[in-house]
């Protein structure tokens, strides 16, 4: 058993000071005995600066939805990443998204809500009781991973704002600062995103704010993030500051730029071929030999109903 | 400049063919490298399938940036350095197509029949790699005296029209930031144009100078601007 002594504040409780493979260790015990991880209240960020932030703990608890699957592991999860205001390369992101300052950060909330407001991150993270939910991330690159985000329902902040009857579609607009991100017009800044409100408000649909148990990274979004888990990665905007509920479908960022290529909805689905990648098999992170893609990236049974109907030819 | 570079022995020629030829296998020896020690990132066999693209593209611009390089310098033996700088591009379009129906696609031939039919950025790699093979064999100089210098020259001018597919195969498969692909394109457009400008030159300086009748067997026309 490694237990990591130095570095962190005096006050981190020996308890809070979890190395990885602890962890993941009392993870995987957690998620079988469908147990909470209840030891302290680890919001460290709320408490104190910059220092406690690599190694602020996240107290959140196990989720029925989150999959058995092998993780991906850190290293890949935090290196391999699709965030192009940091740069276009994989690996630009890691390098360079170290430059967004994530404090303080607001949110904000509005369009046809009865209490349209911003909410500020520390009341973010205490909005809901926080959740682990281990989830396949899709690409539409054609891979694919398995992540232990930490995070809420989305619908847990909708409810806050109180949104209209006349509100169909959200819309999620990402930071962008021209000084520390791509100037290059490579996609319209800032990203936009949107879901439908059905989509927005079901329980798979998620505010990520961690993890692997910590405190989201810069380059996966941090600090607050969108985890749609039956859609192609680019639905999942990061670094969220603006969240718009609308009558009408929003326009988002690749579709504009791509339109038959991306299209509103992007759900995971092997038998809509991308003009660029079939999509009928992915690579997952860390593994030789593809595998087949599932329909709706395995979670037909969730959330196949939401499309009973619609031809998803016509809105891929 | 020193005089070894001006004119080489034929000795110095070996050796810096052979340096030459140490140094193109650079890229490769990294790349297998960093697959055994798995350093190349999350995703290797797309940091493989790119990197031996990207390698063939820049082979195919160094080969095509010999004859200006040597025009302008003045250094003829360059032109002893092509073939194998052209039989490198070959070698790492191989080793790209290998990447890509090996690791990629493993063998999936359903799958790989797919890509080249249904997706215009693979055709037109493919496309380019199939125009590729009948240059590399015929690459030696047995080859260059079969076909008579005349056809092997002209079947070798598809080599322009593979740098333009090879291009164009990156221009489409960039998702969204075109700026690589435009650097290569430009570059590509400079090295071409080059070939345009001597052509052009050629046509002037015939149209100058009175060619020398005797060794025509042809009536000569000349066109006399007034
Ligand atoms: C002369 C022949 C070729 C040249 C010069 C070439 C060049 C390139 C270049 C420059 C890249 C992009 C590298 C990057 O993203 O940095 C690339 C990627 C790629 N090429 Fe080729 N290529 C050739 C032939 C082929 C062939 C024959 C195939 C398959 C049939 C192929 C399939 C691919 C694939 C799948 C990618 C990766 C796309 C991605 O990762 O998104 N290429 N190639």
């Amino acid at each position: 058993m490694l237990i990591r002594s130095t570095s962190g504040p005096a006050d981190i409780l020996p308890s809070e000071i979890t190395s990885r493979a602890l962890f993941e260790g009392r993870r995987r015990f957690l998620a079988r005995s469908g147990l909470g991880l209840t030891a302290g209240a680890a919001l460290w960020y709320g408490l104190g600066g910059e220092a406690r932030a690599a190694t602020a703990r996240l107290s959140a608890a196990a989720s029925p939805l989150s999959t058995d699957e092998a993780l991906t592991g850190h290293e890949a999860v935090t290196s391999y990443n699709n965030f192009y205001e940091f740069g276009t390369d994989k690996g630009d992101p890691a390098r360079n998204a170290h430059r967004m300052s994530t404090r303080p950060w607001t949110v904000t909330v509005e369009g046809l809500a009865a209490r349209p407001r911003s909410f500020g991150i520390d009341e973010l993270l205490k909005l809901a009781p926080l959740e682990e939910r281990i989830y396949r991330l899709r690409c539409v690159e054609g891979w694919s991973m398995v992540v232990p985000w930490v995070g809420f329902p989305l619908a847990a902040l909708l409810k806050a704002v109180e949104p209209l009857g006349s509100a169909k579609y959200v819309e999620f607009l990402t930071h962008y600062d021209p000084e520390i991100m791509l100037r290059r017009p490579i996609l319209q800044w800032p990203y936009g995103e949107g879901l439908r409100m059905d989509e927005a408000l079901h329980p798979l649909t998620i505010l990520a704010v961690g993890l692997y148990g910590e405190l989201l990274p810069n380059q996966n979004g941090a600090p607050i993030r969108l985890v749609v888990p039956w859609k192609y990665g680019f639905k999942s905007a990061k670094s969220i500051t603006t969240i718009r509920l609308l009558e009408r479908q929003p326009a988002t960022a690749w579709r504009r730029t791509a339109p038959h290529e991306y299209g509103f909805y992007a759900n995971v689905n092997p038998d809509v071929s991308h003009p660029r990648w079939s999509q009928a098999t992915e690579r997952r992170i860390g593994e030789i030999r593809k595998r087949p893609t599932l329909m709706f990236n395995g979670y037909a049974e969730q959330v196949a109903s939401l499309y009973q109907g619609m031809d998803l030819r016509t809105y891929y | 400049m020193p005089n070894f570079l001006r004119a080489p022995s034929g000795a110095q020629i070996a050796l810096l063919k052979a340096a030459v030829f140490f140094a193109c296998l650079l890229p490769a020896l990294d790349l297998a490298l960093g697959w055994r020690n798995g350093t190349l990132g999350a995703n290797p066999i797309e940091t493989l399938t790119r990197a031996s693209g990207e390698w063939t593209l820049r082979f195919l611009l160094i080969t095509l940036a010999v004859s200006p390089l040597r025009r302008y310098s003045g250094l003829h033996w360059l032109l002893r350095l092509r073939r194998m700088l052209g039989l490198f591009a070959f070698t790492y379009a191989a080793a790209h197509f290998m990447a890509y129906i090996w690791l990629d696609q493993f063998f999936d031939w359903r799958a790989i029949a797919h890509d080249i039919l249904d997706r215009p950025f693979i055709a037109v790699g493919f496309a380019a790699f199939v125009l590729l093979v009948p240059l590399a064999a015929t690459s030696s100089k047995a080859a260059i005296r079969r076909l008579g210098g005349r056809r092997w020259q002209s079947l070798h001018r598809s080599v322009y029209a593979i740098a333009i597919l090879a291009v164009i195969h990156f221009w489409w498969l960039v998702k969204a930031d075109l700026l690589k692909p435009f650097i290569y394109a430009l570059i590509l457009a400079v090295l071409l144009g080059l070939r345009a400008w001597w052509r052009e030159l050629e046509r002037r300086r015939q149209l100058s100078v009175p060619p020398p009748a005797k060794h025509l067997d042809r009536p000569v026309i000349r066109i006399v601007q007034k």
